[in-house]
């Protein structure tokens, strides 16, 4: 026998596992689950049989071609002369298409389409994939991944191929796949017939388009309030004496981890007309209570107060990141500290910008909590989609039209984005020795700084000391008799004879939340940061498509998601509504975007000399994400995983149509107290989870661990590992 | 790339693969799934008591009849749910029309109200009544001390020009309670003489809000005057926060919601469904919704209306036609023209 390549035996090895998987796992979906391992007992039943015993014993002949594609990679393995990468990539490939084509075309009731019943006769009918499939299939697409590689593919190199492979499959399942689905769904005309000419009325009828302009407003709007109020903070935080440091930190992250609704209800008890600054400015300074809290105004206010923060992680990372020898060089070369400031850390600074700037477009553009509180008259994008699925008008051709003028807004901004930071380089982490003080910032932005965001963090004060009032009144603005109440409702423990009971009707819905949320934030992180690496790092056919389709998801709104994910994932072969699964997967993808862009904005500072030092010192490029990038990639982790965790906690219109009874999240049960003007146990319900999130950020900045750049104190240090 | 790490890479992806295959869906047995929507303490009430009748497991999952029509119409290929509990009529008879729900001659039928009965026929036997909310509005009675203006008691009194920019209601477009009220007034005055009315009333418009019981919720705060909304909605801030807002049935008569009842066609669990569709319309599970701070008035001839809810005596129903105005051609046609003549500012 020759002695096998390392590509060969790596080839080897996943064939069987993906053969093992065919031979011993369950094929389909099981009734009690995969954990209960009830199906061990049930291998040649048709229920619980895996691939080879489904085809041979229960007539799934159209399974077997699977299990044959592995065969043939392992016979391929030990031809001599070494496998051929063609060989290898046709059988991963043609295994993997051949799976998921028969999954679609075969269904719950036998053939999907007449006309292979009319070919072929009827067929036993199938169930979605289960374990056994789901390894099969990864095998398959790593086979298919490493033959490409095989022939020369990024030059070789199996990691990248794989990473891209396994990427593009998931973001095309999970995000291409059910986006698609509803669109076609609603090229449907009344008479039942697609008509694509339909569509195109709609997209530019004169409605859409006045809902678009708003929402286009307020998007921009939005966007450059939140970067400049993100820069701000940011500034205050890295680069001025600021004393209270630890509170900016604890108040910009307030509005991110606050469940939706509650600031909007907060904004409405302070600025209403019955509110109490309302109040308070009708007394002292005679101005008449009014409404202009509802509309334009009062959603720019609430969606600055929601998404600056996130603006202000993103441009954290980045300032954090300027190298202040390069503020140094400037200085010594007799800039003042205006010119430093104007020409070199601010242009430094412009992809932490370019990509806060686009966050605070998308996010306000998607944002519909807010709307559905203090939209008013001012129509926008994102809840008119929801009403035009869900309310009296029940269209969802238009529900569609409005969705394709979201996407494109969404789309045209991120084109903008990619002009306006063209080719240049940002980078100022190099291997070379790298230190110094930061330069100081020049008066006037100083002044300016402070004159901003002090009044805004006490702003945030105020709004929140409202907010954690309410839970303890009977009913804020109306009865302001204090009360437990909220808290017992929602929260209620007993110690009984039986042991501890959670009496709380908060607690189902708290415990699948946290769960959730916890299993989604390290698989986004890792998904997302692992797509930035992809595209910043490699370049490969199809990249620019690929980041496109990496935006989808962010890009709709969370109803069209979820709507688009009960189409999808509720009949074979993918068949996981009602699951836990569900929400998992769809937090992952949803939340994935913003991960990716903090991502981007953090490794377009690295210099990529440093990836070459460690390739040319023999390290793969795995062994080059996890010893060189990973490390200096810590704020970009730690802002993912924050936000990922903290997102999938708070997000309500994607997953409102995927809760169900088993699996009911803590936003789901908020809006249903709010629908019913229950506000004292939404508030207490909202100040607990605010309370959990901000120890969770906690325990997550002390796992990963502060970024160290050790060269960076205040005596400059000799220089290690100068490498250059 | 060594072995060691690209083994470990890969074993990382089958693993996470693994882990995605967790969780698949369990198929109930002998149990029921129902959709709920009505607001989750009633929801949860019946639950249990249901649960305590008959033995029969219950998962419940409360959404608002909107998005459960939406989620009905996209499982119709595999349905999830057995059945449709609560909500308002219009979307369980569009659901019914569609032919996604079983039809079912419950032995109960007999021991309804006629209004009930008349929702089962309109809905082929799809569907049927549980309960009845009338369309009505409520005002902040401290605001109205304020202003000094004399209590309203008709839909006349909303166009009045001391309520400028003191109404709020929903937006018809996304709120099945608007489209009752723009229904309503077409069957009071006549197509034409309503589109007058609903002119003239948007000029004391402060607000469309997206959903129906909002407009209920700002009368409460004292953040508009007047909302427009269903009674029960008006009534039950009054009584969960002692709101000053007080409820008003229109002089001129109003039309109605007649919130139903659906089994999902293709149901898992269809013998669970049944029974709980024959108990729901006992007076013993249409007594819970009192219980739980909800005040519309109970199908069964034979349950107690609870004493907060509005007095059907002092309400003038009108005779709504639920077949014309619940009916998608008519629907659009009204919206359309409430749009143009209205919505467009």
């Amino acid at each position: 026998m020759p002695e096998l390549s390392k590509q060969s035996r790596h080839i080897l090895l996943l064939a069987i596992i993906g053969l093992t998987g065919a031979v011993a796992l369950p094929w389909y979906v099981v009734p009690s689950g995969f954990w209960a391992f009830a199906w061990m007992g049930q291998l040649v039943e048709a229920r619980g049989a895996p691939l080879f015993i489904q085809a041979l014993l229960h007539g799934r002949w159209q399974l077997l071609p699977i299990g044959l594609c592995l065969l043939v990679a392992i016979i391929e393995v030990f031809r001599a002369g070494g496998p051929r990468g063609t060989a290898i990539a046709a059988a991963g490939g043609v295994g993997l298409l051949w799976m998921f084509a028969q999954g679609l075309l075969i269904g719950l009731r036998g053939w999907n389409a007449s006309l292979f019943e009319q070919a072929f006769g009827p067929i036993a009918a199938q169930t979605g994939f289960g374990v056994g499939a789901v390894i099969c299939g990864s095998a398959l697409l790593l086979i298919f991944s490493s033959g490409l590689a095989l022939n020369g593919l990024m030059r070789g190199d199996g990691f990248l191929v794989s990473a891209i492979a396994v990427v593009a499959s998931c973001i095309g399942v999970f995000v291409f796949y059910p986006v698609f689905l509803v669109l076609i769904e609603s090229a449907i005309t009344p008479e039942g017939s697609y008509s694509l000419a339909a569509l195109v009325a709609r997209v530019f009828s004169a409605d859409v388009g006045q809902v678009a302009l708003n929402s286009l407003t307020l998007g921009i709007a939005t966007g450059l309030a939140t970067t400049l109020l993100g820069l701000g903070l940011a500034l205050l935080h890295k680069r001025t004496n600021f004393r209270a440091k630890g509170l900016l930190r604890l108040l910009a992250i307030l509005p991110i981890i606050t469940p939706p609704f509650v600031i909007g209800l907060g904004i409405i008890l302070l600025f209403g007309r019955n509110g109490v600054a309302t109040w308070l400015m009708s007394e002292l300074f005679g101005i008449p209570p009014s409404r202009w809290i509802y509309g334009f105004f009062g959603l720019l206010l609430v969606q600055t107060l929601a998404f600056a923060p996130i603006a202000y992680l993103v441009i954290i990372g980045v300032v954090e990141g300027i190298s202040p020898s390069m503020e140094e060089a400037s200085q010594t070369l007799r800039a003042n500290r205006w010119q430093t400031f104007a020409n070199v850390t601010w242009p430094l600074m412009r992809p932490g910008l370019a990509n806060a700037f686009l966050i605070g477009f998308v996010e306000s553009l998607a944002d519909f909590g807010n709307p559905l509180v203090l939209g008013g008259n001012y129509d926008v994008l994102s809840t008119d989609i929801f009403f035009a699925i869900v309310g009296s008008q029940n269209d969802p051709g238009r529900a569609a039209a409005l969705s394709i003028a979201l996407l494109a807004l969404t789309l045209s901004a991120f084109y903008l984005q990619r002009r306006w930071l063209g080719r240049r380089s940002y980078t100022t982490i190099a291997g070379k020795g790298d230190s110094g003080l930061p330069a100081k910032l020049p008066d006037g932005v100083r002044r300016l700084i402070y004159m901003t965001a002090v009044p805004w963090l006490a702003f945030t004060v105020l709004l929140y000391g409202i907010i954690l009032i309410g839970g303890f009144v009977k009913s804020l603005g109306i009865d302001n008799t204090l009360t437990f109440q909220h808290y017992i409702t929602a929260f209620g423990v007993e110690w009984t004879e039986r042991g501890l009971q959670w009496t709380g009707r908060a607690w189902p819905s708290f415990f699948t939340t946290i769960g959730v949320s916890a299993i989604a934030a390290p698989f986004t992180a890792a998904i997302g940061l692992l797509t930035a690496y992809l595209l910043n790092r490699q370049r490969f056919i199809g990249q620019s498509t690929f980041e496109f389709i990496t935006m989808l998801s962010f890009a709709i709104p969370g109803t069209v998601i979820g709507v688009s994910y009960i189409l999808a994932f509720n009949v074979p072969p993918i068949e996981i509504t009602g699951t836990g699964l569900i929400l998992v997967i769809c937090f992952v993808f949803r939340n994935m975007p913003v991960s990716i862009r903090a991502g981007i904005a953090a490794m377009s500072q690295i210099d990529r000399s440093l990836d070459e030092c460690s390739l040319m010192l023999r390290h793969g490029s795995f062994a080059t994400i996890r010893r060189v990038i990973l490390p200096l990639l810590r704020p970009a982790i730690i802002a993912s995983l924050v936000y990922a965790f903290v997102r999938a906690i708070t997000s309500v219109s994607a997953v409102i149509f995927l809760v169900s009874a088993k699996y009911n999240l803590a936003t789901a049960y908020i809006v249903g107290r709010v629908e019913v003007s229950d506000f004292g146990v939404a508030i207490a319900y909202s100040s607990v989870l605010i309370v959990f999130m901000l120890m969770a950020i906690g325990a997550i900045q002390l796992g990963v661990g502060e970024q160290r750049r050790a060269n960076r104190g205040i005596q400059p240090m000799a220089v290690r590992g100068s490498i250059a | 790339m060594t072995l060691i790490t690209r083994k470990f890479f890969n074993s990382a992806a089958v693993l996470a693969f693994a882990a995605l295959a967790f969780g698949s869906s369990a198929q109930a047995e002998g149990n029921l799934t129902v959709y709920c929507s009505v607001q989750e303490e009633w929801c949860q009430s019946m639950v249990n008591e249901f649960q305590k009748a008959t033995g029969i497991s219950v998962a419940m999952t409360r959404k608002s009849s909107g998005e459960t029509f939406a989620q009905v119409k996209a499982e119709s290929a595999n349905p999830k749910g057995d059945i449709w509990w609560g909500g308002t009529g219009d979307p369980h008879l569009q659901a019914a029309e569609e032919g996604l729900t079983e039809v079912y001659d419950s032995p109960m039928l007999a021991k309804l109200h006629p209004w009930a009965v008349k929702q089962h026929e309109t809905g082929k036997g799809g569907t049927v009544g549980i309960y009845l909310g009338a369309l009505g509005y409520g005002y902040n009675s401290e605001l109205l001390e304020q202003k000094k203006i004399a209590a309203p008691a008709c839909w006349a009194d909303l166009i009045k020009p001391e309520f400028k920019g003191e109404v709020q209601i929903a937006n018809p477009n996304s709120s099945g309670t608007a489209y009752t009220f723009l229904a309503t007034m077409v069957q009071i005055l006549g197509e034409e003489e309503a589109f007058v009315y609903m002119k003239a009333l948007d000029g004391n418009i402060n607000q469309y809000t997206k959903s129906g019981a909002a407009p209920a919720q700002a009368a409460a705060r004292g953040e508009t005057l007047v909302g427009i909304a269903f009674q029960h909605d008006v009534i039950t801030p009054t009584i969960t926060s002692n709101a000053p807002i007080k409820n008003v049935s229109p002089c001129e008569g109003t039309g109605f919601e007649v919130g139903s009842m659906s089994i999902i066609k293709g149901a898992p669990n269809m013998d669970s469904a049944k029974k709980w569709y024959d108990w729901a319309l006992t007076p013993e599970a249409q007594k819970l919704g009192a219980a739980s701070n909800s005040y519309q008035n109970p199908s069964n001839m034979e349950a107690p209306i609870p004493k907060e809810a509005p007095k059907m005596a002092d309400i003038k129903l009108i005779d709504y036609d639920f077949a014309r105005f619940g009916g998608s051609a008519e629907r659009k046609r009204l919206l359309s023209r409430w749009d143009a003549e209205i919505g467009a500012k």
